[in-house]
């Protein structure tokens, strides 16, 4: 549910992309028809789709209509909602807590992105050139994403332990650093909750650059090779360009995922320390769940979902132009 | 879609193998070519890349599990006096039962087996016959069902969150609340476009012979998807159901909105309350108790979800 975003169709170059689309009925090569078949699987593909339809209208299309509607409501759950314009969007502007938040949640997708981008491509960029241990490697890289999010966020708050006996603080002690007080510091925190993020995220980016960087053509390299390009200069001119829409895509995944963080701040810090981590979900959630008011944190997940298109426009837009040059 | 999606790189080898006239690549190269391993400075490199790689790996993918396994049965004592130890000294193998009784463990562990196996079931069926419907049978208003299904997926669910919390609370028509019921978590589950654009992906690409045939000796829609469709799907059901359960096994914050009885929180809902007022050693007991069945069932299908995961974006 709250990882649907995640969950795009990434196009890589398997040929799952281009399975064949779903020719219109008008289109399909004719066939012999056994009369009133037609109407018949009309019938029968309702039948089918009824587990589907019963669903998708209870919980996908009907709260998205009503999200919209929420949104300039007012609503105890006990009288009939009320219609109340745009005070809701009023109110959420009045919070002071709203900018903090969206800097906040700002902040973090930059860390998650300042991180979480280069690192994954280059250890798929190693990985990929491994000629034993690969799958051994593949098995690491991926082992802290089967973990569930509660508990690596659990163990990291462990691990995070302030003074000189938590787990982080003893291994940088090692090294002579620290100790940091992490998630009791208003600038270390952030970055903390970025790094427990990018741990629980980034195998996931690893396999799916693997998986891009297999499909890039020998002949490609050998060409380069033959041309006496460098094994960086290989890197830079040929597998770059090959994966960029791998990239791109990821990319645009990991912004929308990073504005919707939640499960850290919540179980990490609950927002503090001095509202530093508290970020639009965390509000969204105790607007609702805290304070009761739905309308105010409806009106506050349109304007994310508003802000998450926009993003998503603008990067398509920027991401289009940059090809085409 | 069956082999080819399952294994990308096998299939372009064969590909490339059987176009005329192409000189076959040296096998298994990739950017770097059997040429420059042979020279010594580049193999020495790569070499210290790779074991700084497998470094890096080991330090940040498995010692924190491991730490992680230890402190489950370590004292509080020997965790503040010891905090980088991966060996428990001395071991208390109490804490496991202690935690799974002290703090009910096993309970909570019930209750996410029991979401996740609903859940999955759910998204199985729902996957299963609207895929059918829309790859098989193809009613004349299936692209139009399948273009709204699909629209869902640019929705990110945090955004309709409260709504479909408002919506579980009271279902429209029906005036029944399901929270604090599996259902909160079963039915929803179910609304997930992606399951079905694999289902209707996969099913496409079964020949349509096979169904004529079928209808010519008389069988019905139903007999065609049980006898059929579903036999010859294993491999995508089997897809469906890795990304059901592990998605499930995961999800937290729709469960933590609705399900606020805790005799029904599964175990990612508990913990952290749990946290709270509990020791140390006891909570990192029941952090492994949570950890311990996703990681068997990765390393027992591990070859199927790395495979997986380059097309599906799994998460």
């Amino acid at each position: 549910m709250t990882s649907a975003p995640t969950r795009l169709p990434v196009p890589t170059t398997s040929p799952a992309g281009e399975a064949p689309r779903h020719p219109a009925p008008a289109a399909a090569p004719p066939r012999r028809r056994v009369p009133g078949m037609r109407r018949r699987a009309s019938l029968a593909g309702l039948v089918f789709l009824v587990p589907a339809l019963v669903l998708f209208g209870y919980f996908a299309w009907w709260p998205i209509a009503r999200s919209v509607v929420l949104a300039f409501q007012q609503t105890n759950l006990v009288d009939p909602a009320e219609w109340v314009g745009w005070a809701n969007f009023e109110q959420l502007f009045a919070d002071p807590l709203l900018p903090t938040a969206a800097l906040n949640t700002l902040w973090f997708a930059a860390l998650s992105l300042l991180i979480g981008l280069p690192i994954p491509l280059f250890v798929a960029v190693a990985m990929s050139e491994l000629r034993r241990g690969g799958a051994l490697a593949r098995v690491l890289a991926y082992l802290p994403v089967v973990i569930p999010p509660v508990v690596s966020v659990l163990l990291w708050k462990v691990f995070f332990a302030p003074g000189e006996n938590g787990v982080v603080n003893s291994a940088l002690g090692l090294v002579g650093l620290g100790p940091f007080p992490w998630l009791q510091s208003p600038e270390l925190a952030m970055p903390s909750l970025v790094i427990v993020a990018t741990w629980s995220g980034a195998g996931t980016a690893i396999l799916i650059y693997l998986a891009a960087l297999a499909g890039v053509s020998t002949e490609l390299y050998e060409a380069a090779e033959l041309d006496g390009a460098s094994i960086w200069q290989r890197v830079w001119h040929v597998t770059l360009p090959q994966m960029r829409g791998v990239i791109l895509v990821l990319l645009l995944l990991q912004i929308i995922g990073a504005l919707q963080v939640f499960t850290e701040p919540y179980v990490m810090t609950d927002g503090g320390p001095a509202n530093a981590t508290v970020t639009v979900l965390l509000m969204i959630y105790r607007y609702a769940f805290l304070f009761g008011n739905y309308g105010v944190a409806t009106a506050l997940s349109v304007l994310l979902a508003v802000v998450l298109v926009i993003v998503s426009a603008v990067y398509l837009r920027l991401t289009r132009s940059w090809s085409s040059s | 879609m069956t082999a080819p999606v399952l294994r990308p790189a096998a299939l372009r080898a064969a590909a490339l193998r059987a176009a005329p006239g192409r000189r076959p690549p040296s096998p298994g190269r990739r950017i770097l070519s059997p040429h420059d391993w042979g020279r010594r400075g580049t193999r020495y490199g790569w070499r210290g890349i790779h074991t700084a790689l497998f470094a890096g790996l080991v330090l940040l993918g498995a010692l924190p599990l491991i730490w992680m396994a230890r402190a489950a049965v370590s004292t509080t004592t020997d965790l503040v006096q010891r905090p980088l130890a991966l060996w428990p000294d001395p071991p208390m193998w109490s804490n496991l039962a202690d935690a799974w009784n002290l703090l009910g463990i096993g309970q909570y562990l019930w209750n996410t087996v029991w979401l996740v196996a609903g859940s999955w079931v759910v998204q199985l069926i729902v996957a299963a016959t609207a895929g059918f419907a829309l790859a098989v049978i193809r009613p004349w208003y299936g692209r139009y069902v399948y273009a709204a299904l699909l629209v869902t997926l640019f929705v990110p669910g945090t955004v309709t969150l409260i709504a479909l919390y408002l919506t579980v609370l009271d279902l429209p028509g029906i005036g029944i609340s399901i929270a604090d019921t599996p259902w909160a978590v079963w039915l929803p589950a179910g609304a997930h476009a992606f399951n079905i654009l694999l289902a209707k992906q996969f099913f496409d690409a079964i020949p349509r012979e096979l169904f004529e045939a079928a209808q010519v000796d008389g069988a019905g829609w139903f007999t065609i998807f049980r006898r059929i469709v579903l036999p010859m799907s294993k491999p995508i059901l089997a897809v469906i159901s890795l990304l059901a359960i592990m998605t499930a096994w995961k999800d937290f914050l729709w469960p933590l909105i609705v399900l606020t009885d805790p005799a029904l929180q599964p175990l990612s809902v508990a913990l952290p309350r749990l946290a709270q007022n509990t020791d140390p050693a006891y909570l990192i007991a029941g952090l492994v108790i949570a950890s311990v069945p996703p990681i068997i069932v990765f390393l027992a299908f591990q070859r199927q979800i790395v495979s997986g995961i380059g097309f599906t974006g799994l998460k």
